[in-house]
């Protein structure tokens, strides 16, 4: 580690996993709730327990992107961070503000805590993902607005890099999107036209950018390569990347009360959106081929490298299975859309967070040749295991959603099997998505695990 | 390819680019924005309807239903809910799901559950009319059928 503020990332790494320990034990518990549903009803049903998933998993990839950033702009910017001690304040406030958050979600209705929040002064509550009281997602926009006041003074103060001025633009557009959630209109059509401008151009346009930033840092580190071709292939990737997303926003636009030439423009932008990805694993393995060292901490080349795969299969292929206007019509808000969900979600932003962690933690922990091959050892088998689970759980989704389309959506009315029957039909693809969804936790604590082997120490140091 | 292209180029087409992205982006959204009260008929948001909207958000029925297709996948659609349950006849709907909302959580073993939410009737008229209005929309002939 070349400067000490850059330790300010521990916490937040550390708090990212833990975060998603719990992301991981809720979705379990809705699965288990897609089987029986009476499962922890009525002290957690499933909205509250969904809520608690995917609000869990928002928050755990913003703190992964925090401390990405704190990590990597100093070495970047070839300068000590401008103040650890507002990085170290801000990591508190936002802990803070999360775990009362969750807790709120948990221990009262969620009308009483619209009502306790005074969410009528300012109503933003109750839409998917955007479910925070609206007192936290004040506090989400002044932590995040100090987090990037100090990440661009220490960027401005110091070296300027490709990287960190992509990373920078990320966050910059990430904390403008998130704007939108404050605006909620009487009109639905509306609500939803712009509560994309929050969930998409976060997750398919800035969201790459920081992707992509994070990337190309771990990737210069752990193979050698050259500045210049980085910085090109990141420049090509992050123009691909808000070429096709800007406008693919409009594949959200098909069936929600938009006029329809969304059809055409969302179905043809959004046809260009694996694009990106695809790029992304052509870099990282071609950078891996060409690498000019041969870096001891193996497992984060491998991070890096099944990051651009899976998030290639997750956000690309079976994003685009779904994306065309004509199959969208059938497939949308059905399980196909959740098991593309689960599978971009984990490919691009959980592995982008464990490739960072894997690069970083074992420099902040003194180990600046990466873990010894025992631990190393068992962080790979870490791997495999979630990205094995996670495919599963994608797979067994993807079938359950063909399969709810041929019984409930593809027959005329009248000879089209109702919802819940059509869900009680599907419950057998249902066990098969838990029991991988088992195989990913269990991978998560081999990777946890792996934090603590022990090598012998002169194999550390060979 | 690669080889080709110089990193002045690429950065040539990502700003070129995006910034050609967000004009479009940037018109389409002028643009929909006026269309969309036709679309919606948004003359029809009577004071009721927009009770029912934030009754629909302040109890975070998307947590478990979808509305035109978005939310969870847990619980029927509900855009259609109207034609579906109360076979587009407003005082059928209402007396529907009045009872239905008082009937929670049903008493099926096994059966997914949905919560008491101790609405009163006013309330749950609201809900109702805001799901009359929702089911108007001119959601390009979405659902493909009345199952949602």
């Amino acid at each position: 580690m070349k400067y000490t503020s850059q330790m300010v990332a521990k916490p937040y790494f550390i708090f990212a996993l833990v975060l998603l320990v719990g992301e991981i034990a809720f979705g379990l518990i809705l699965g288990l709730q897609y089987i029986s549903g009476d499962f922890l009803f009525p002290h957690i049903p499933f909205n509250v327990a969904r809520m608690v998933h995917t609000n869990l998993l928002i928050v755990l990839i913003l703190f992964a992107f925090m401390g990405a950033t704190y990590y990597l702009v100093p070495e970047e910017s070839e300068r000590e961070l401008w103040s650890p001690k507002l990085a170290i304040i801000t990591f508190w406030v936002f802990a803070a503000a999360g775990v009362a958050t969750i807790l709120g979600y948990l221990l009262v209705p969620y009308a009483t805590l619209a009502e306790i929040t005074y969410n009528n002064i300012l109503p933003t509550m109750g839409r998917e993902f955007l479910e925070q009281p609206t007192i936290t997602k004040i506090g989400i926009v002044l932590v995040v607005l100090s987090f990037i006041f100090n990440v661009a003074m220490t960027v401005i103060k110091g070296r300027r890099t490709v990287i960190s001025v992509v990373l920078l633009t990320g966050l910059f557009g990430m904390a403008f999107f998130f704007l939108f959630a404050f605006y909620l209109p009487n009109n639905l059509v509306l609500d939803k036209f712009f509560w994309w401008f929050v969930v998409h151009l976060w997750v398919e346009g800035v969201w790459e950018l920081i992707l992509g930033a994070i990337l190309s840092f771990v990737l210069i580190k752990v193979t050698g390569v050259d500045r210049e071709h980085i910085d090109k292939w990141l420049y090509l990737i992050i123009a691909m990347t808000l070429v096709s997303g800007i406008v693919g926003t409009g594949h959200h636009f098909f069936y929600i009360g938009t006029p329809d030439y969304w059809l055409w423009i969302g179905s043809i932008a959004s046809a260009v959106e694996p694009l990106p990805f695809f790029l992304m694993v052509i870099y990282a393995f071609s950078m891996a081929k060409q690498r000019r060292i041969e870096h001891a901490n193996k497992i984060a080349l491998t991070w890096a490298k099944g990051t651009t795969v899976m998030a290639f299969l997750g956000a690309g292929v079976w994003g685009f299975l779904h994306t065309l206007a004509p199959v969208n019509y059938y497939t949308h808000g059905t399980q196909l859309t959740a098991a593309h969900g689960h599978l971009s979600f984990f490919g691009a932003y959980i592995m982008i967070m464990f490739t960072i962690i894997s690069y970083a933690m074992p420099i902040m922990r003194g180990r600046d040749k990466g873990n010894g091959p025992k631990a190393q050892k068992v962080e790979r088998a870490g791997f495999w295991l979630m990205v094995i689970g996670m495919l599963g759980v994608t797979l067994a989704l993807t079938v359950a959603g063909t399969w709810q389309i041929i019984l409930q959506r593809w027959p005329e009315s009248g000879d089209a099997l109702s919802f819940m029957a059509t869900q009680a039909e599907i419950i057998p693809v249902y066990k098969v998505r838990l029991a991988f969804g088992i195989m990913t936790l269990a991978g998560l604590l081999a990777y946890l695990y792996s934090f603590f082997v022990k090598d012998e120490p002169q194999k550390v140091r060979a | 390819m690669k080889e080709r292209i110089t990193k002045n180029m690429a950065r040539n087409i990502y700003f070129g680019g995006s910034i050609f992205a967000i004009l479009l982006f940037a018109g389409l959204t002028v643009d929909t924005v006026q269309k969309v009260p036709e679309l919606s008929n948004s003359k029809n948001i009577t004071r009721s309807v927009a009770r029912g909207k934030e009754l629909w958000e302040v109890n975070n029925c998307v947590g478990c239903h979808t509305i035109m297709g978005e939310g969870a996948y847990y619980a029927p659609e509900l855009a259609n809910s109207f034609n579906r349950l109360g076979a587009s006849n407003e005082h059928t709907f209402k007396a529907y799901l009045n009872g239905w909302m008082e009937a929670q959580p049903l008493d099926t073993p096994d059966r997914r559950k949905m919560p008491q939410f101790n609405l009163t009737k006013e309330e749950v008229d609201n809900l109702a009319d805001f799901l009359i209005w929702t089911s108007n929309i001119d959601d390009n002939e979405w659902p493909p059928n009345i199952e949602g």
